[in-house]
This record gives structure tokens, C-alpha cells and sequence, in this order.
């Protein structure tokens, strides 16, 4: 019984979040993590809450640079071939949010959903 | 090739208006084309000396390096600017041509005023330019064009954006010299006070600037900042289609402060006797 207990004390809530969508855990501080791989971010769907400062870590495991771009957040930074970087955002209002990898536009997109 | 052309013209354009004011301001002083020369060069050289350390640069400042740099090339054009237009409100408020036929010496007083407007040029080419640096480097590593199609994009990119600042820099000249005048002073203070606000932009996202994060208003609808006209309406004017409150407040101090300052000159000037 109590084996049951807590095997379902940890799977209910990994459920609950994969039926919730492609959301990434964040901590305390409201971070957000991005892999950019092949040109491509995982996640490219990141669903946040609004009203709150963030931040939105790009870690780059491509051996060229990507210059991270948003026109609807406003930033814009270069991270650099096998780096990281951190970029502050917010606090946002609900709405999507989409940032491309300047340099393989057509492949490099993601959206950051903010309810 | 069509990417690189429209990367190119995007970056060349800021730099090309900016570029066609200072020209404007300028009309008519002996010497200028040097000095802007020099800017244009140093801005050059500059912009690839960074893109060649920009590595260094983004780790440096625990990761906030790109930020600050920006902020700060950014807050040094804006302090050229300030100074520029005080100095020439207190100076007879007249064009920096004529200010300079009006003094014996014409030539060495106007090296300040000609030198601060250099910087504002060069500061322009070495933002500008090291994002086309960077692009372009960044988008041959992938490219299975060849770097003969990008170099194309890139001259016809660099042409748009210097016919833009020919076209800004001809419609300035037509106007009666008084109002150039007056244009121009309006133009650089605008120029400083988005300048600002962008820099404020870069401090936030490096979490520096963390108060006034709310964005004010929505105005992507009607004209979006990254279209040819919000672009440049964004270099002219400071236009941004979501301004947070810290930006639109530190818009109106620059202006402010750049507005008192030249009047405040501008009355000093009269009290003494010519």
C-alpha cells in the first residue's frame, strides 16, 4: 500500500504535466531552457506564466554560432558555437511569443506561449 | 543570397540614416568628409575587431558582456549627440557651417562639434556593422550557396541602405536653412533619446535594468518595428511597437534633457555681448 502510494505520489504529477503540453519545468527563479541542436530548438513550444520576470537560458550544442532573435520580446543575443546564454524576459502578458535563431531563420523557430 | 541582401540593407539602413543626418548637419563645413571618413573607417575596423573577439565579449560580465557593450557603445553616441546639439544651440544656434564661417579660426573650432559627430558615425558603422559581420559568418558556416552569392547580397544590401541615406540626406539640404536648422536639432535629439531607450532595452534583457519592465503599449498592429518604415522610424525617432515603461521614461528625460540644455544655451548665448 504504502509502495502504491508513493509510486503514484510521483507519476500523477509527470502525467498531469505531459497532458498539461510541451512545457519545461521550471525553478524557483522562473527559468526557462532552450537546446538549440541542429539548428533546431527542443523545445520549440514552451509554455510559461504571465505576469512574471523570467529566464530564458539557450544552450547552444551546434558547432556554429545562432544569434537568438524575438521581435515580440525584444531581445536579441549571439551564443556562441557549444555556449550558453541567459537572456531576461518579462513580466510578459498572455499571448505567443516567437523567437527564431537569426542565422537558419527557416529552421531555428520556437514559440513562447504565455498563459 | 536574398538573406543576406535583406540582413545587409536592415543594419546599413540604421547606420545609412544616421549617416545622412550627420552629413546634412555638416553640409557646407571644410574638412568634413575627412572626419566623417575617419568614423565611417573606425566603425569598419571596429565592427570587425569585435565580431573576432566576440566570443570573449559574450562570456565576459558573467554572460551580460554583448548587453553591456551594446548599452554602452549606445550611451556614448547619445552623449555625443547631447553635447553636439548643446554646443551648437550656445554657438548662435546657426548650421555648423555657417557657425564656422562666422569664427576667424573657423577650422579648429569646429574640430569638437566635428569630432563628436564622428563618434556618433562611427559608433553607428561599429553596431551595425558587427551584426552584419557576425550574420554574415554566421549564415556562410551552413550556407550551401557559396560565399559568391552572399557577397552579392551583401554589396546590394550595403547599396539600398546607402541610397536610404542619400534620400534622407537630400530631402534634409532642400530645406531653407533655418529650418535645417531646427530639423536637425530635433533630428539629433530624437536620434539620442531612442538611442537611450535602446540601450535600455539591452540593459533589461541582461537583467540590469530591472524596474519599469511593464510593457506601456501595443502598437504592432498598426506599424511593426521590424518593417522597413517602423526600422526607420525606430533610428529616427526611437519608434518601438512594445515600449516598457522604464523606456518610454528614460526617452523623455534624454529628450528633456537634451531640449533644456540646448535652450538654456541658447540664452547664455544672447546675454553676452557679441
Amino acid at each position: 500500500m504504502i509502495r502504491l502510494h508513493s509510486v503514484l505520489a510521483r507519476t500523477v504529477p509527470i502525467m498531469l504535466a505531459l497532458a498539461a503540453g510541451p512545457v519545461v519545468a521550471e525553478d524557483a527563479a522562473g527559468t526557462v531552457v532552450v537546446t538549440l541542436k541542429g539548428h533546431h530548438f527542443f523545445p520549440d513550444t514552451v509554455t510559461v506564466p504571465a505576469g512574471q520576470k523570467l529566464t530564458l537560458v539557450f544552450d547552444n550544442q551546434d558547432p556554429t554560432p545562432e544569434e537568438i532573435e524575438s521581435h515580440d520580446l525584444k531581445i536579441e543575443k549571439v551564443v556562441a558555437a557549444q555556449k550558453s546564454i541567459r537572456i531576461s524576459v518579462g513580466p510578459l502578458k498572455a499571448g505567443e511569443y516567437r523567437f527564431v535563431g537569426e542565422y537558419h531563420e527557416d529552421m531555428a523557430k520556437g514559440v513562447l506561449v504565455v498563459r | 543570397m536574398l538573406a543576406a541582401l535583406i540582413i545587409v540593407f536592415r543594419e546599413v539602413l540604421e547606420a545609412g540614416l544616421i549617416l545622412g543626418i550627420v552629413l546634412a548637419a555638416t553640409q557646407g563645413v571644410p574638412g568634413r568628409m575627412r572626419w566623417i571618413g575617419l568614423g565611417l573607417m573606425a566603425g569598419v575596423g571596429g565592427a570587425l575587431a569585435l565580431a573576432a573577439v566576440a566570443d570573449t565579449l559574450s562570456d565576459a560580465m558573467a554572460g551580460s558582456g554583448q548587453e553591456l557593450f551594446n548599452a554602452g557603445v549606445l550611451l556614448v553616441a547619445v552623449s555625443m549627440l547631447a553635447w553636439h546639439t548643446i554646443w551648437i544651440s550656445g554657438h548662435g544656434g546657426r548650421t555648423l557651417a555657417a557657425e564656422m564661417r562666422g569664427f576667424g579660426r573657423a577650422v579648429a573650432h569646429g574640430h569638437r562639434p566635428l569630432s563628436a559627430l564622428t563618434v556618433v558615425v562611427g559608433t553607428a558603422v561599429l553596431r551595425e556593422g558587427a551584426e552584419v559581420v557576425l550574420f554574415l559568418s554566421g549564415i556562410a558556416a551552413g550556407s550551401e550557396e557559396g560565399d559568391g552569392a552572399l557577397i552579392l547580397g551583401g554589396i546590394c544590401g550595403l547599396m539600398l541602405g546607402f541610397g536610404a541615406a542619400g534620400v534622407l540626406y537630400a530631402g534634409l539640404i532642400r530645406l531653407p536653412t533655418r529650418h535645417l536648422f531646427y530639423a536637425i536639432n530635433l533630428l539629433l535629439t530624437l536620434l539620442a533619446a531612442g538611442m537611450a531607450a535602446q540601450a535600455v532595452a539591452f540593459l533589461s534583457q541582461a537583467g540590469i535594468a530591472t524596474i519599469g519592465a511593464e510593457v506601456l503599449w501595443d502598437t504592432s498592429g498598426v506599424l511593426r518595428d521590424n518593417s522597413v518604415i517602423g526600422r526607420t522610424l525606430h533610428v529616427l525617432v526611437g519608434y518601438t511597437d512594445r515600449p516598457t515603461l522604464l523606456q518610454v521614461i528614460v526617452y523623455c528625460l534624454t529628450a528633456a534633457a537634451i531640449l533644456i540644455g540646448a535652450h538654456h544655451a541658447r540664452l547664455s548665448h544672447r546675454e553676452v555681448p557679441v
